[in-house]
């Protein structure tokens, strides 16, 4: 009974509450970072350094006025927040936290299940997520979302297909589809994908980006252009919601980049003996603090670039990103057969 | 497309309206825009929201009040609107201004020079989505209006001119503050340029992005950095040398495109330009009086003058009649350069994408205070 339903329900509170106290904390990491490139100091007032802005925020956007444009239609306009956060949300539940750890006598994955088909599972339920941008720019029923959601719908298609052939070729390497198992096949074989799969490893970050509607690919909601984009007529906790996805969003990219290139739980260099000291370090600190480099990076873009234009962008995904993605599958499928 | 699928779809154009409360649009511009998909098939351009009538009031002020209403013009380059004025209304009346006094106003214009230009370059970055760009010119555009503000106490509305020369001498150190504020600015564009000059996405977002030839921009009768970027080397400082240009060695830059990416560059040199002549300026720094031989009652004779400086964004001219009776100008009209140059728009925005319109606004380089007067 424990094992059957105390444990998973216990993991899927725990996974998805502390998703969410990241994401919000997130919000403020995003906001310091990007003051800290800037000369400037970022949020400073609510509690100490800032520290509390979360909480603040989240009070401001429940309590705000939650507004439908007459002319909007309802359900879909309704519908669209939640179809962005929940697939965001989702993906959690097969990414692979840690290694098989002991609590109160007993023996505990830190993954909520390890599909099979792990990975096939988060680039599905991944591309529903944008489906929430895509209807929420068309039921609004106005001018700048409805053009922000063809941006998003364009995006989509550009880059899905490229991320998808870089994973493929990660599929190849490591002969598994389960997250757990890519992570076994990196600790068998010593090595972190990043460095076997180096082109996969850019067209997943490039890709991430760009599908996760981050700088520089932030065509969606071009705050200058457009104006705030797909979000423009939405309000309060509604559009908190696609905040919330937008972050949440950003952690799934870098916990499944985590994941696949830079060996998950793995301590730097797994098999090399005289380093066995940093295993004092449990196997969910490694996978947080790379997940973090991660975020760090996207912040890091967002304060450092310009915003690509959206002919660009896809003339980038086209042109460029999908056909290295396909030479990367081919190459890595002869190597595989040869060695 | 082929006609018989064009007959086929019935397409329609979307018209979106663009302003005149839109982040990008610098102000209360409007436009009107009639897209095919992205791309921008047509455009009216809507001025008027910010008209005060300005002219007209000038003509019922007397003339040292006039001084003070050219700040509200192009509020972001006051001092360079109040020198135009300034000097008109000398010509009119053949004052001659002391040479201190037409040095500080070389220095003045320079700085001020650079804070638009620090102004410009934040906010045309952040349209195309760099905007830690857009802090850090704020940071070195604040040292400006420190300056300025210990000169004339005045941080954005300067006052800062007066009809024969300034309201007052430089404050005590002032002259060595100026200096040391070259020094951070050429430490710090080098800052800008990495963030932007060779940057990939900034080269493609701005490179043959609203290209207008030499011809086009004489005929339509662009002035300022967008003239030269297209390649036509026109500077009022250089040609009809006013203030104290004609002692002060620099270069002016020009463009070869005609571009989005070569009216930056122009600009990005017009930055060092400018601290070269501030550097010459204060080192040359004659003593002397600040203001010339100035009648208690500024009483024209009849006449007209118009008489024009280089702006930071462009030829800003004033055309002033007397009728030799009045304290009040007969007609008061103001070529301003954000005006004329903001014909250029609709020109330049045919055929682009939605994310270049705002891309364009920005490199023009628009003060709807100055459009609208």
């Amino acid at each position: 009974m424990v094992d059957q339903i105390v444990i998973p329900l216990l993991k899927i509170l725990i996974t998805l509450n502390a998703t969410l106290v990241a994401v919000t904390f997130m919000v403020l990491l995003e906001r310091k970072v990007i003051a800290w490139v800037q000369n400037r100091l970022g949020p400073m007032r609510v509690g100490p350094h800032g520290m509390l802005q979360p909480i603040a925020d989240v009070i401001k956007l429940m309590t705000k006025e939650d507004i439908t444009p007459v002319k909007a239609d309802r359900y879909v306009f309704t519908l669209a927040p939640f179809l962005a956060l929940i697939p965001a949300l989702i993906v959690f539940a097969v990414i692979p936290f840690g290694p098989e750890v002991s609590l109160f006598g007993r023996r505990v994955v830190l993954q909520i299940t390890d599909l099979n088909v792990g990975l096939l599972y988060i680039v599905s339920v991944a591309s529903i997520g944008v489906y929430g941008i895509i209807l929420a720019g068309w039921a609004s029923n106005s001018k700048f979302p409805l053009l922000a959601s063809l941006r998003a719908s364009a995006q989509l298609i550009s880059y899905e297909v490229a991320v998808t052939m870089a994973l493929v070729s990660m599929v190849v390497s490591a002969g598994t589809l389960s997250m757990a198992g890519i992570i076994n096949a990196q600790f068998e074989q010593g090595v972190w994908y990043a460095f076997v799969q180096p082109l996969a490893f850019f067209i997943f970050f490039v890709g991430g980006l760009a599908e996760t509607n981050r700088a520089p690919f932030d065509l969606a909601e071009a705050e200058q252009e457009l104006t705030g984009g797909f979000h423009t007529e939405y309000s309060g906790m509604r559009f908190a919601l696609f905040f919330l996805a937008e972050y949440a969003n950003m952690i799934v990219v870098s916990a499944v980049a985590t994941t696949l290139f830079l060996g998950g739980w793995l301590r730097p260099f797994p098999n090399v003996e005289f380093l066995g000291f940093l295993g004092f370090i449990p196997g969910w600190c490694w996978f947080l603090a790379k997940t973090f480099v991660f975020l760090y990076v996207f912040l890091w873009v967002r304060a450092t670039l310009p915003r690509y234009r959206y002919d660009q962008l896809m003339r980038l995904g086209w042109k460029v990103l999908i056909p290295l993605a396909i030479a990367n599958v081919v190459v890595s499928g002869i190597l595989k057969v040869l060695l | 497309m082929a006609p018989e699928t064009q007959a086929m779809f019935d397409t329609d154009e979307l018209v979106i309206n663009m302003g005149p409360q839109h982040p990008s649009t610098h102000g209360v511009l409007r436009v009107v825009l009639r897209l095919d998909g992205e791309r921008v098939v047509g455009s009216d351009v809507v001025i008027g929201y910010l008209h005060r009538g300005i002219e007209k009031l000038c003509e019922n002020r007397d003339y040292a009040q006039i001084v003070l209403i050219t700040d509200r013009m192009d509020y972001v380059a006051a001092a360079t609107s109040n020198l135009g004025y300034c000097e008109t209304v000398e010509k009119l009346m053949s004052i001659e201004v002391p040479r201190r006094a037409r040095y500080l106003r070389t220095v003045l214009s320079e700085l001020q020079r650079i804070a638009s230009h620090c102004l410009w370059l934040g906010t045309h970055a952040m349209d195309i989505g760099a905007m830690t760009v857009f802090l850090y010119a704020f940071r070195e555009r604040e040292l400006i209006l420190d300056l300025f503000e210990e000169f004339c106490g005045a941080r954005l509305t300067y006052n800062s001119m007066r009809v024969g020369g300034l309201p007052q001498d430089i404050p005590p150190g002032w002259d060595r503050k100026v200096l040391a504020f070259c020094d951070i600015m050429d430490a710090k564009l080098p800052e800008y340029e990495q963030l932007l000059t060779n940057n990939r996405i900034w080269l493609e977002r701005t490179k043959g992005i609203g290209v207008i030839s030499a011809e086009d921009a004489v005929a339509i009768g662009l002035s300022g950095p967008p003239l030269r970027g297209s390649g036509v080397k026109r500077d009022i400082r250089k040609d009809e040398p006013y203030a104290a240009y004609d002692e002060m060695q620099f270069e002016v830059p020009v463009g070869v495109a005609g571009d989005t990416y070569d009216r930056y560059l122009v600009r990005i040199e017009e930055f060092r330009q400018s601290v070269k002549i501030i550097r010459q300026a204060v080192a040359g720094l004659p003593e002397g009086p600040i203001v010339g031989k100035v009648p208690r009652l500024i009483k024209p004779p009849a006449g007209e003058t118009y008489h024009a400086i280089e702006s930071p964004k462009g030829e800003i001219g004033y055309f002033i009649v007397a009728d030799g009776k009045s304290v009040a100008p007969y007609r008061f009209r103001v070529r301003p350069p954000s005006f004329c140059n903001l014909q250029a728009l609709s020109q330049l925005i045919k055929g682009h994408m939605v994310a270049d319109v705002v891309a364009l606004i920005g490199s023009i380089d628009v003060v709807l205070g100055e459009v609208d007067r």
